[in-house]
């Protein structure tokens, strides 16, 4: 197939029909509106499952239940609707299901806008969802970046048995650029399901159960141990992150998603200026990039964490950096996407003082 | 020798939870027994909630999910939709369908899912002490309406059946109880008769089973059972609200 021009919340869903999606649930909410649209057409033409949820509470639970029957899942909302699914995504980590789960933000708190942001970035790693469990969270900066990762992601799901949150702006939901669907994907040797509450007429003599509830403590320890295993072998495989002009850049910026183009932009303008800036790019917002902090020259000025929010990232970026270099911070928030003027300007006025 | 009495093979070995008196065990034993009557117990997924019947998904000897509170019917549309050809039922209490759970379980019959809804109404919330249900009669003393239910404050007790009624995508809607032999034998058929729907494809199932919390009503076992008949029956009138079209045993 030939390059096409597409929009990112279409792409988003090709993209999740080209990587194996069986099914998918979701309620609507500006600006993932699309991807729905999109696949309430040819999720049905292709003889595949789309519904319509009555709210995303629900949809999230369609989700675990389609999951736990070992079918490929998928879900997507906005901030508001995301927090909704908290409950329930805290409950497939913990039952070990796989699925995917899209956020394109949009500015909050509240019902705040429908304006790109990246007020979620504590939502997506931290998860609004009760206990010790990890989503592998990716955070593409083009629409060709999210085909790619959207394609890999329900083999990245399956393998590690761990939903998968592809978290993206409302920027990139809305723009169209042009992308290509036949980049191959990596390979994956995926585990056979065995574990799919499908019936026992598909594996007798064994009762498969989805599940959260371990009422003895010490074996909910261990349930959590083992799955602290789990997110340890997904930081050794799974991290991903970019570096841009790291070599003797005296300040770095670390900045993903639509922030990352813009910053992109700055650095340009700053190198002409004669000022060398590099950036740190996370690909995967968990796990967070921290060895790429040991790339930055120890003769650097100073980091600076540019992000559509009024500082999230920042504190993974300070833990990363664990003292090394001063850090700054540079946001807009609520909608407001900045000029790259304004980031150059963060850079040739570096403050290490991490004012939100 | 001859085998008089047996535990149902749709049951597993692990014993029940549930406390002396509690009607929870008898509808478990119903629910597995129909599947084992119908042929469909190995293709069955009991959708647990929360509540005390929570470790169903350990008694129910077929595939199992444990949802969270309020949302089976959620879940159990998420498997349907993609194994049409299996049998999914939910096992709720009250507190679970009818209060947190209410949105959840009106879309799925709205929807026609063709699921099988195994609803446990006994007035309480019995798992976490004794609370107040929706579905908690007028004057019922529970430990946060402790002068009684008060209908001025709380409202009256939710009538499920009565409401589910007019969704069109139910298909078979009985409200039954298991609080003597009679009884118990009609719940029986209306079990059996809804999962019977299930596997015809028919759409939306419900049966509503009155039931007793013995612990949290403060009684003993037996006047538990004569309380549903004297109290909670007139309240909640037993009788089939829907079907789509009775089909041959
Ligand atoms: C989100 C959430 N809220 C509250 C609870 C606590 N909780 C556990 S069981 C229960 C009530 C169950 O009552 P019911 O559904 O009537 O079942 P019963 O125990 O009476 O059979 C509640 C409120 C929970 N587990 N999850
Ligand atoms: S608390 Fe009530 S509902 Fe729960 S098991 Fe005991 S008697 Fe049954
Ligand atoms: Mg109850």
């Amino acid at each position: 197939m030939a390059k096409i021009l597409m929009k990112g919340n279409e792409a988003i869903a090709l993209a999740a029909i080209k990587g194996g999606i069986d099914a998918f649930y979701g309620y609507p909410i500006t600006p993932q509106n699309e991807i729905p649209e999109y696949l309430s057409k040819h999720m049905l033409d292709l003889g595949r499952v789309f519904l319509q949820s009555e709210s995303e509470v629900s949809a999230i639970n369609m989700v675990y239940g389609a999951a736990g029957a070992g079918k490929r899942v998928m879900t997507s909302s906005s901030s508001p609707g995301i927090a909704l699914k908290q409950e329930g995504i805290s409950y497939i980590a913990a039952a070990e299901l796989p699925c995917v789960i899209v956020s394109v933000m949009r500015g909050g708190p509240g019902l705040g806008s429908i304006q790109p942001s990246q007020g979620d970035y504590y939502q997506a790693t931290r998860g609004g969802g009760n206990g010790d469990y990890q989503l592998i969270v990716y955070a593409p900066e083009s629409i060709q970046e999210t085909i790619d990762i959207m394609k890999d992601s329900f083999n990245i799901a399956d393998y590690y048995r761990n939903p998968v949150l592809v978290l993206v702006d409302g920027l990139i939901g809305q723009m169209m650029e042009s992308v290509d669907f036949d980049k191959p994907v990596k390979e994956r040797e995926l585990p056979e399901k065995d574990w799919a509450t499908n019936g026992t007429i598909n594996h007798p003599g064994r009762r498969n159960v989805a599940n959260s509830l371990h009422l003895d403590p010490y074996g909910l320890e261990q349930h959590n141990i083992h799955l602290q295993k789990k997110y340890n072998l997904i930081k050794e495989n799974e991290t991903a992150f970019e570096l841009v002009n790291m070599k003797d850049a005296e300040y770095v910026i670390v900045a993903y998603g639509t922030m990352a183009r813009i910053c992109r932009s700055a650095i340009e303008m700053l190198n002409e200026k004669g000022i060398k800036v590099g950036m740190i790019r996370p690909i995967t917002l968990w796990p967070f990039p921290e060895a790429a902090f040991d790339e930055i020259s120890e003769k650097a000025k100073g980091i600076l964490c540019c992000e559509l929010s009024m500082g999230q990232m920042i504190d993974d970026v300070l833990i990363a950096n664990n003292g090394r270099h001063k850090v700054g911070f540079f946001g807009r928030s609520g909608g407001v996407l900045p000029d790259p003027e304004e980031i150059v300007d963060a850079i040739v006025n570096f403050k290490d003082k991490v004012v939100k | 020798m001859r085998v008089k009495y047996e535990k149902s093979k749709g049951l597993t070995d692990t014993p029940l939870t549930y406390c002396p008196g509690c009607t929870h065990g008898i509808i478990h034993k119903l629910v597995a027994e129909s599947l084992v009557e119908l042929d469909i117990l190995d293709k069955a997924i009991a959708i647990a909630s929360v509540g005390c019947s929570v470790f169903s998904y350990q008694f129910f000897n077929c595939d199992a999910q444990q949802a969270p509170h309020g949302r089976a019917c959620a879940e159990a549309t998420g498997i349907k939709r993609v194994l049409p050809d299996n049998i999914v039922f939910t096992y709720q209490g009250d507190g679970d369908l009818a209060s947190i759970g209410i949105a959840e379980t009106i879309h799925a019959a709205n929807r026609g899912e063709n699921i099988t809804v195994i609803f446990v109404n006994n007035a309480i919330y019995g798992m976490t002490g004794g609370q107040m249900a929706p579905t908690s009669l007028i004057g019922q003393k529970t430990t946060t309406s402790q002068d009684g239910r008060d209908q001025a404050h709380h409202g009256n007790p939710i009538k499920i059946s009565e409401m589910f009624a007019t969704i069109d995508g139910v298909a078979y809607l009985e409200r039954v109880s298991v609080h003597d032999p009679k009884h118990y034998i009609k719940a029986k058929k209306a079990i059996k008769k809804a999962f019977r729907y299930q596997k015809e494809k028919r759409g939306f199932t419900m049966v509503e089973l009155i039931s007793t919390c013995p612990v949290n009503w403060g009684v003993k076992p037996v006047d538990a059972m004569k309380w549903v008949a004297s109290d909670m029956i007139p309240v909640f009138p037993l009788g089939v609200f829907k079907d789509k079209g009775a089909t041959n045993e």
